[in-house]
């Protein structure tokens, strides 16, 4: 008995010991047992939410019922083929989504450059704050907000009045400001954190060799900025992409990917169409990705 | 980090994906049950009532359940909270298919199903047959209500009757000059309210312009809005294309109209008469009006969830919002016809029923009710096939473009 006991006493520290020279040893395996449980959520949670999508996608629902029907069709794909207003659907989202990223972009660089290179480093905490703060409010206020300053006689109207002009009233151009709009921040912060690890003495540099300051902008900030600024614009991008719910409200009577998502969904309870329009985002942005990754944007993140 | 060995393998396993699908069975097997031949899968019946949950989980349409919360004195939901000790959890729904998409997560306990929604619920089992001994006003609700197509099969009710009325349409008086007596108003592609015009947006707005058509273009032959063959559908779906030059907005979300309406965004469109309503109360110059060739309409039924948590306090509920005294104020709120006879004499307004023609079944032969089309014609042509309501759905998204 005592002898056991002293036995499974020495043992247990060995046991312990050993295991950690063993993870010691192997990095490799420190590291996997480290990230499994991340990992797990990962491929489960997220890149499973991914796949289901994509085999609901190969199933129909019973047209009386609304009960899905697991059974394999390409007939969704299909319809999506053949039905041009899906085509034409999925263009408008794109074409909201890149103007939104242009705007943000050419609003946002100025911004972040400011920020980042000629505010005072005391005052760049503030800034930061002051970019951020619209992020703290509601999404749903904000549209909100917008959709009363753009409707007949609201703040948008009244302020142009006097120039002869009037507001672009509900529909595309009113929801690609509001979009801009909200989705701003995500293009300034990536932008400045590029631009703030960029050396000082380059551009002193740059200075040094007689170029003007469009010129050191143009050949020094932009290309190597232009990593951060590829960032800012996955973010713009794809929240842009997937975006229903600002559209329904100042959007008029357009329609984009995402509503027809919304309405396949709550409306005419069509899980597996639903699916099949929502793979084209997800196409949409894996090239898109595919492609910044080329400029190493992806490091900026 | 993303490399690009993975992103080959992740193509790679995308094209194996699409191959084996490509491979497999790709035919239609979506099959819709036809209401004569309606298979009704077995859901227990209620027999005797409990003390109550202590609360109720609703599906409703906005207006049904009112708390005092948009105006102090519309509120039926408090006494009943306060007789019954249920409380009342109301999630406000803006379209049917909505409603059977809420009810079928099986959190809700009961839904104030509209026609086009209570068969497809029934059909799928997601709501159960109600005892209607266990409902004491039931006894008074109007005959020409009850066992209906669309809250009962074969015979056996499926809900409690809540109200009747029509869709209307509704204008800005100051912005509108004539006041409008047809449809015609919403589907004229010279009309001088291009960019203000508003429309429901459900694929159920499709019978509006068949309903429009049955009048304008009789050689159609349209007997029925819910029941339309390709050629009808086709005819309806195109006068709606040209309507899209003209409209504003689609509505869906009420509050949504009441603000394109006070605003002036919205000029002039389809609408229910709660809508009118509030728009009044926030002194929008607003008119409503049913046109000459009737409308389409809904008859509104309660039904109780066959996985409901709380049947008890649902069942209370049913009972309550078909008293005289509930089912007056919210058929007044609402601006509806009362399923409850004696509701008429309860009303603030002694008029309001002959107003809502509440007794009048030659009038309600005029609102055609809300019915989800089928492939099975429903008005009784035996010769075609009608268009079923994955059509429409379908349809709806085209034309909205």
């Amino acid at each position: 008995m005592d002898d056991d006991q002293g036995l499974t006493a020495g043992r247990r520290p060995a046991l312990r010991r050993r295991a950690a020279a063993l993870l010691h040893r192997r990095p490799r395996l420190r590291l996997s047992l480290l990230l499994s449980a991340p990992l797990a959520w990962l491929v489960a949670g997220y890149l499973g939410a991914l796949a289901a999508i994509f085999v609901t996608a190969f199933w129909t629902t019973d047209v009386f019922t609304g009960e899905v029907v697991r059974q394999f069709t390409l007939a969704n794909f299909q319809t999506l083929v053949d039905e041009p207003v899906y085509r034409t659907v999925a263009l408008r989202s794109l074409g909201v989504a890149a103007a939104v990223t242009v705007i943000d972009a050419v609003v946002g660089v100025p911004m972040a450059l400011y920020m980042a290179k000629v505010a005072k480093p005391r005052h760049r905490p503030y800034l930061v704050i002051a970019i951020l703060a619209p992020l703290w409010a509601a999404y749903l206020v904000k549209a909100y907000a917008w959709r009363v300053m753009l409707a007949e006689g609201g703040l948008v109207n009244e302020a142009l009045k006097p120039f002869g002009l009037s507001g672009p009233g509900y529909g595309l151009t009113a929801t690609v400001i509001v979009l801009a709009y909200l989705w701003l921040p995500y293009m300034i912060l990536p932008v400045y954190t590029g631009l703030e690890r960029l050396p000082d003495s380059l551009l002193d540099a740059s200075g040094d060799l007689g170029a003007r300051p469009l010129r050191t902008l143009r050949s020094v900030v932009l290309p190597l900025a232009f990593p951060a600024l590829v960032a800012g614009s996955i973010f713009t991008f794809s929240l842009s992409l997937g975006d229903y719910i600002t559209v329904k409200i100042v959007g008029g009577r357009r329609q984009l990917l995402g509503n027809v998502v919304y309405d396949n969904i709550g409306a005419a309870n069509n899980l597996p169409f639903a699916a099949a329009v929502a793979t084209i985002p997800v196409v949409v942005m894996l090239g898109y990705l595919a492609a910044a990754r080329r400029t190493g944007a992806l490091r900026e993140l | 980090m993303w490399s690009t060995r993975t992103a080959i393998a992740a193509a790679a396993t995308l094209a194996i994906g699409l191959t084996a699908a490509a491979c497999g069975d790709s035919g239609d097997k979506a099959t819709g049950a036809g209401q004569g031949g309606l298979t009704v899968p077995k859901v227990p019946m209620r027999q005797s009532l409990g003390q109550g949950e202590g609360q109720v989980n609703l599906v409703a349409w906005a207006g049904y359940a009112e708390d005092g919360s948009n105006d102090p004195k519309v509120d039926w939901v408090t006494p009943f909270e306060k007789q019954t000790g249920c409380k009342v959890n109301t999630k406000v729904a803006g379209t049917s298919d909505e409603m059977v998409t809420l009810m079928r997560t099986g959190e809700y306990d009961a839904v104030s199903a509209s026609g086009d929604a209570s068969l497809r619920l029934i059909a799928s089992g997601t709501v159960a047959p109600v005892n209607t001994k266990l409902v004491p006003n039931y006894a008074d609700v109007f005959a020409g209500l009850k066992t209906k197509p669309w809250n009962s099969v074969n015979g056996v009710p499926y809900g409690i009757p809540h109200g009747r009325g029509a869709n209307l349409l509704m204008w800005r008086t100051d912005k509108v000059k004539a006041a409008p007596d047809s449809w015609g108003a919403v589907f004229d592609g010279n009309s001088p309210y291009k960019g203000k015009v508003t429309a429901y947006d459900s694929p159920i707005y499709i019978a509006d312009a068949a309903l429009y058509l049955m009048s304008a273009r009789p050689e159609l032959g349209i007997k029925n809005p819910y029941a339309l063959d390709q050629k009808q559908f086709d005819a309806a779906v195109g006068l709606l294309k040209t309507q899209r030059g003209l409209v504003g907005e689609y509505w869906s979300d009420y509050t949504k109209e009441v603000q394109a309406f006070k605003s002036g965004d919205s000029v002039l469109g389809t609408t229910w008469q709660v809508i009118a309503n509030l728009a009044q109360s926030e002194k929008a110059p607003v008119e409503v009006a049913l046109p000459k060739e009737g409308a389409t309409g809904w008859s509104d039924t309660w039904m109780v969830g066959a996985k409901a948590k709380h049947p008890d306090c649902a069942y209370k509920w049913m009972d309550w919002i078909v008293s005289p005294k509930a089912n007056a104020q919210v058929a007044e709120w609402f601006g509806e016809a009362p399923a409850n006879a004696k509701a008429c004499a309860e009303t603030s307004d002694k008029k309001f029923c002959d107003t809502f023609h509440a007794t009048d079944e030659t009038y309600f032969s005029k609102v055609h009710f809300w019915t989800t089309p089928i492939a099975q014609c429903l008005d009784g042509r035996k010769d075609v096939k009608c268009v079923d309501y994955s059509k429409w759905t379908q349809a709806w998204t085209t034309i909205k473009g």
